[in-house]
């Protein structure tokens, strides 16, 4: 059985501009997704900024109601039955909001303890099993307003989990962090889902999915452009090749030269300090290189190269189609 | 629930101790207010008015925190990324709310202290209270009285991501209107109706009446009633508003 199934969920928001004259708009945030997610599983939702990542795991945290569709935690329905959903699910996000600056850490959890019903003899225990496993262990007794990003984030995973919940949910919980702040919070991720429990992560970084989730959803525009295992997901590209091009000072017009040559699929443009690097993927078939530099012809061309597809070059394939 | 609701107060009473904004308003501004009443009121020459105009000072700093703080108390929680955490937590969001109004309220204990001190210290008011226990029992009970009355507009602006400014604007006309700063017999009695459902109106008049052998009782019973409705009617309004701000998605800032 599912843990989590969401079925053709959407969320439309009604917006309004002007003073005198109000005009009012509908923003299609997400249009129809559906997916499930099995007991114990690790499921990535990736997609860019705006995609409607967080739109949905606010509707399956039960903090917003569905326009239409159907969505079920545990069985629960996300609308109706919010209650019994937000007893059995954690709800991570990312930044650093959602904790108390001028409490310190172990008041933050303490408080949090007794809001999310952790009852009152196995509360301390709790919150001292949580500091070992994000590495906060020793610096609980200090002010949140004093913790680096990458200590506040851990303490909101300690937060999420304080009721031990089998599902949870964690939206972007990496971004802004330095790398290694990252990567340790990666590892705190993959320890969960060792853990059995239910996780769904959404992110923009195609190296996380790739490396934390046994499958992924690309959602984009509000709806769903692939599904599978990463390994799926970068067959998808499988018959594609990638051109790496590395410029100088290579112009608007240019680039969109580039899109015009026969296989050409997508063409990404990476500032690099002075130079850029063009990505540009297309069908394996055929001589590509020529092609391309025919088009750079005027530009100041450095290091040119061809590898086998990523995951973010499927990413980017299947956000660029949508 | 009652260990959460303890625990919020406690961590909310400590959170608004902690910032220095919050202190100033219940500290310096009621020495202002102190000040002023002084003046105006030095003129009747009965040194008893004094600790009258010093108690309606500590209500005018207790009503001041609790525009500001219940009104500001969610966009506060909405500008701290809390208040989608509160909603998603397993316990009644009114369970939540409670302590946070409760304890801006509290906080102008200090205001209470800071008058009477300075009141004392600068100007050599008298402090002779004629029903000491009267006194401190109608001290929590007019807090309790005023958390609730923010309570309920904690409840209906939780849907307003403006609601700090909204709330904010209640805080002169409630000072006037319910007698903290000059006493009601002066005010047009249209005001009177109006008076009488808010809380501070009995929460002063409680006070007033245990320092100055007034029916304090019959007060403590108002402030009482006045809890038990306000706080009935919020936890109607609390389930409703909370649906709607799901519909319409103002629980985060963006």
């Amino acid at each position: 059985m599912a843990v989590v199934e969401v079925r053709e969920l959407v969320r439309t928001y009604e917006t309004s501009s002007g003073f005198l004259r109000r005009g009012r708009s509908l923003v299609h945030a997400v249009r129809g997704v559906s997916f499930e997610i099995g007991a114990g599983e690790l499921f990535g939702l990736l997609g860019p900024n705006g995609a409607g990542k967080t739109t949905t795991i606010k509707m399956l945290t039960t903090l917003l109601l569905p326009t239409s569709g159907e969505a079920r935690v545990l069985g629960y329905d996300v609308a109706r039955e919010s209650g019994d959903v937000r007893r059995r699910i954690g709800y991570v996000f990312g930044g650093d909001r959602g904790l108390y600056d001028r409490l310190t850490g172990l008041e933050n959890l303490r408080y949090f303890a007794d809001l999310y019903r952790v009852s009152p003899g196995s509360r301390e225990r709790r919150i001292e099993a949580l500091l070992e496993l994000v590495g906060l262990s020793g610096r609980e007794r200090e002010r949140v307003e004093r913790y680096s990003r990458g200590m506040k984030q851990r303490l909101h995973i300690a937060r999420g989990l304080l009721h031990d919940p089998p599902v949870v949910f964690l939206d972007e919980p990496t971004i802004g962090l330095d790398p290694v702040g990252a990567r340790e919070l990666r590892a705190v991720i993959a320890d969960l889902a060792a853990s059995g429990k239910t996780v769904l992560l959404t992110t923009h970084y195609m190296f996380e999915a790739d490396d934390l989730c046994d499958r992924i959803a690309v959602i984009d525009k509000g709806a769903i452009v692939a599904e599978g295992t990463p390994a799926e997901l970068k067959r998808l590209v499988g018959e594609h090749t990638v051109v790496e091009l590395e410029v100088f000072g290579v112009g608007d017009e240019v680039v969109e030269s580039l899109r015009g040559v026969p296989g050409v699929s997508a063409v990404v443009v990476e500032e690099r300090g002075q130079a850029q690097v063009l990505v540009v993927q297309a069908h394996a078939s055929g001589e590509l290189v020529q092609p391309l530099l025919r088009q750079l012809d005027g530009v100041q061309v450095g290091r040119v190269s061809t590898r086998e597809p990523t995951l973010e070059d499927a990413y980017v394939q299947l956000v660029n189609e949508a | 629930m009652i260990r959460a609701l303890v625990t919020g107060f406690v961590m909310h009473f400590k959170m608004l101790a902690r910032g220095g904004f919050e202190l100033s308003i219940v500290t310096f501004w009621p020495a202002v207010y102190a000040t002023l009443g002084y003046y105006i009121y030095r003129a009747g020459q009965e040194p008893a008015s004094l600790f009258y105009v010093s108690l309606g000072s500590t209500m005018m700093a207790m009503w001041s925190t609790t525009a500001f703080a219940c009104g500001g108390a969610i966009q506060r929680q909405r500008w701290l990324g809390t208040l989608e955490l509160m909603v998603a937590a397993p316990i009644p969001f009114i369970a939540v709310l409670i302590p946070i109004t409760v304890a801006s309220t509290a906080i102008g204990i200090y205001a209470f202290a800071t008058t009477v001190v300075f009141g004392r210290v600068v100007y050599g008011v008298p402090i002779t209270v004629a029903h000491p226990l009267m006194f401190a029992i109608s001290i929590p009970v007019a807090i309790l009285a005023i958390g609730a009355l923010g309570l309920l507009m904690a409840s209906v602006l939780v849907l307003y991501r403006y609601a700090g400014s909204l709330a904010s604007a209640t805080e002169y006309p409630v000072w006037l209107i319910c007698g903290l700063l000059v006493p009601l017999s002066l005010l047009p009695s249209w005001s009177r109706p109006i008076s009488w459902v808010l809380a501070p109106t009995w929460g002063i008049n409680a006070l007033r009446s245990a320092a100055f052998d007034g029916p304090t009782l019959r007060y403590i019973g108002l402030c009482l009633l006045a809890t038990a409705a306000y706080s009935a009617v919020a936890i109607g309004f609390i389930a409703y508003f909370e649906r709607l701000a799901r519909e319409r998605a103002t629980l985060s800032l963006t």
